[in-house]
């Protein structure tokens, strides 16, 4: 028998598993409610982290792309001469670059903008399909790391004679999809040797015929001017060789030479794609935020509804303490499950977006740790108010009918 | 050792504003293995009584001391430790966990003692037994009669083993048999050295308690001894 009296320091305790279970039997007294309030967290979670993870993802994917690329590569384009109007490379451009110490390899290619190339003599005119007829000259496919798809590159004895290399989306227009076919190509038939693969260095040769120099000067009357030069170095001397290309090219007018990186486009394509992916980061986090709100809701109405309970806890000797760590704890597990559920959600849709992109599943770890622990400080948040009000539950609340 | 467990004087309590009189400077002194019925009407006040001899309330003015402990100079922690250490509480709305099976409603009654939960389960069995439902453990509040749900109740109102025993109209939503069984139950507890008092509106329940004190518009008309009938 309890002899209890005056001045014995009993204390009111609740053990810390305890708190746990009140909190996840608060939920599972009510299973529905408790899974459509933690949806709200979790559709938020599941958004930011899909958003952040296609986006490293696709990260990923450029890095590798970068490093089997090369980022060693420049190409020399005309420039603009200083009155404004159109200027031209100089021919032999090509071996000049060659001639730089630091290149390793260069190659360039011509426009020949006067000829078309279509899929039969039979094609009006007019419909040439916007492929470029280009010259290939020097070193292009090692130095581009071109790849086919079908046939071969140009080897010394067939650019002598009418064969072309396609470009792969100038393959597609003109529904060429082996070696051996026949093209028309300024009045006269000729072979297609090889179709490339997809160039990211150079996209513009995806929809380029290419010709042989030998071929083009002798019977397409080339006048040898390149349009665009390609030339690669050794990563330490890319800058010394970048500042050394426009005069080497044209010591005249070195203004009128331009010189660009194409490495340097894909990043900053996708630096534009990084400014999209900071947009949809804010509206995951406002999806999380109503997420937390609804947390908060679900909580306050709760309390309201659970007067009874608290008064009798309170008559059993819960302190107001208990009854808040309770609610809090309550609020803590509802957005953690909305936080778990959420990731889930979110790798899943990672998932199925690199598998239908051709993308690496690339995602920190440390994402899903920042998405569980935003989602336990809202269940903070959101717990605090209504547990405070659960605390206040005045303990006559059992008895009052 | 104190032989008083509740003792009150001139106990006021008012309500709202303008203020109600609930309770009208009542004094009253329950010692040590009393077991006694506050009657009265609805609205006499003695519910208000109640959560105030529960520490669930505290009084306008007046003294409340309940085994051995002034209640107007301790703090919400202290109180608590009070109620989970000392007073039990049976209600007319039994108020269990429909979830919760018969055991584990009754071990909530130490929870707030921090006993791990095998012992409260160990106690919560013994408490079981000792009502008389040691062989409906793991029935679940909506398997249970009315009486036998009451049972449950008080099993967790015992449990911690406290000094004193507070229902708050144990009989009134039960049958005339159930009822007459709680009661048997509450002599039984009162036997074995706990302090029971219970609040009922039905005089003819009352009847069945040694001492009845009678209130009305918050005050004290009668306090009779023996002559239970």
């Amino acid at each position: 028998m309890s002899t209890q009296t005056s001045g014995t320091p009993l204390r009111s305790r609740l053990l810390g598993v305890d708190v746990l279970r009140l909190g996840a039997s608060g939920l599972t007294s009510r299973p529905t409610r408790a899974i459509l309030s933690a949806l709200g967290i979790a559709i938020g979670i599941a958004a930011m982290i899909a958003v952040v993870g296609i986006s490293t993802s696709s990260q990923a994917r450029l890095n590798a792309q970068l490093s089997a690329l090369g980022t060693n590569l420049l190409t020399v384009h005309p420039g603009s001469s200083l009155g404004g109007s159109d200027t031209t490379l100089p021919v032999g451009s090509t071996e000049k670059v060659g001639m730089i110490t630091a290149v390793e390899r260069a190659g360039s290619v011509g426009a020949l903008s006067d000829l078309h190339i279509y899929r039969s003599r039979l094609i009006d005119p007019a419909q040439s399909s916007s492929i470029d007829v280009t010259v290939a000259e020097g070193g292009l496919r090692p130095l581009l790391g071109a790849q086919l798809t079908e046939g071969s590159w140009f080897s010394p004895a067939t650019e002598q004679f009418p064969t072309v290399v396609l470009g792969s989306i100038a393959a597609t227009r003109l529904g060429i999809v082996s070696a051996g076919s026949q093209v028309w190509l300024g009045g006269a038939p000729m072979t297609v040797i090889g179709i490339l693969q997809p160039l990211p260095l150079a996209p513009e040769l995806d929809t380029a015929a290419l010709v042989g120099a030998r071929f083009a000067t002798d019977r397409l009357a080339w006048d040898g001017k390149p349009t665009t030069i390609y030339e690669r170095s050794a990563d330490s001397s890319i800058a010394a060789v970048r500042a050394l290309l426009p005069a080497t090219v044209n010591p005249e007018h070195p203004e009128s030479v331009a010189v660009s990186r194409p490495s340097d486009v894909l990043a900053a394509k996708n630096a534009t794609d990084a400014a999209f992916t900071g947009l949809l980061v804010g509206l995951g986090s406002v999806a999380l935020l109503v997420g937390g709100i609804g947390v908060a809701n679900t909580m306050v109405i709760t309390v309201l509804e659970r007067r009874r309970e608290i008064g009798l806890r309170r008559a059993l000797g819960a302190t107001r303490a208990h009854i808040r760590r309770q609610f809090l704890t309550e609020a803590l597990v509802l957005s953690a499950l909305g936080g778990i559920g959420g990731s889930v959600i979110g790798l899943g849709v990672i998932a199925v977006f690199a598998a239908t992109h051709g993308l690496p599943v690339a995602v920190p770890p440390a994402v899903f740790a920042a998405g569980i622990g935003a989602t336990i400080l809202i269940g903070a948040v959101a717990g605090l108010y209504p547990a405070a009000r659960a605390a206040k539950t005045p303990p006559t609340s059992a008895l009052s009918a | 050792m104190n032989d008083t467990v509740i003792e009150l004087d001139a106990v006021v309590r008012d309500h709202g504003s303008p203020p109600v009189r609930a309770v009208d400077h009542v004094s009253l002194t329950v010692r040590r293995g009393d077991l006694l019925a506050i009657v009265g009407p609805s609205g006499s006040g003695k519910s208000s009584l109640l959560n105030i001899i529960g520490t669930l309330d505290r009084p306008s003015s007046g003294r409340t001391v309940i085994d051995g402990n002034d209640v107007q100079t301790m703090d919400d922690a202290e109180l608590s430790a009070l109620r989970a250490y000392s007073i039990g509480f049976v209600f007319q709305q039994f108020h269990l966990a429909d979830g919760a099976t018969a055991l584990d409603n009754v071990a909530d009654g130490l929870l707030y003692t921090g006993t791990r939960r095998a012992e409260r389960r160990r106690r919560a069995t013994a408490a079981l037994t000792r009502v008389g439902l040691g062989h409906r453990l793991q029935h679940r509040p909506t398997q249970l009669s009315g009486g036998e749900r009451q049972r449950v109740a008080i099993a967790r109102a015992v449990v911690s083993d406290p000094t004193l025993l507070l229902a708050d109209e144990p009989t009134g939503n039960l049958d005339q048999r159930s009822g007459a069984s709680v009661v048997d139950l509450l002599h039984e507890l009162n036997d074995s050295g706990t302090t029971v008092l219970v609040i009922t509106h039905d005089t003819a329940v009352a009847e069945q308690f040694p001492r009845r004190v009678t209130v009305r518009d918050g005050r004290i008309v009668s306090d009779l001894r023996g002559a239970e009938s």
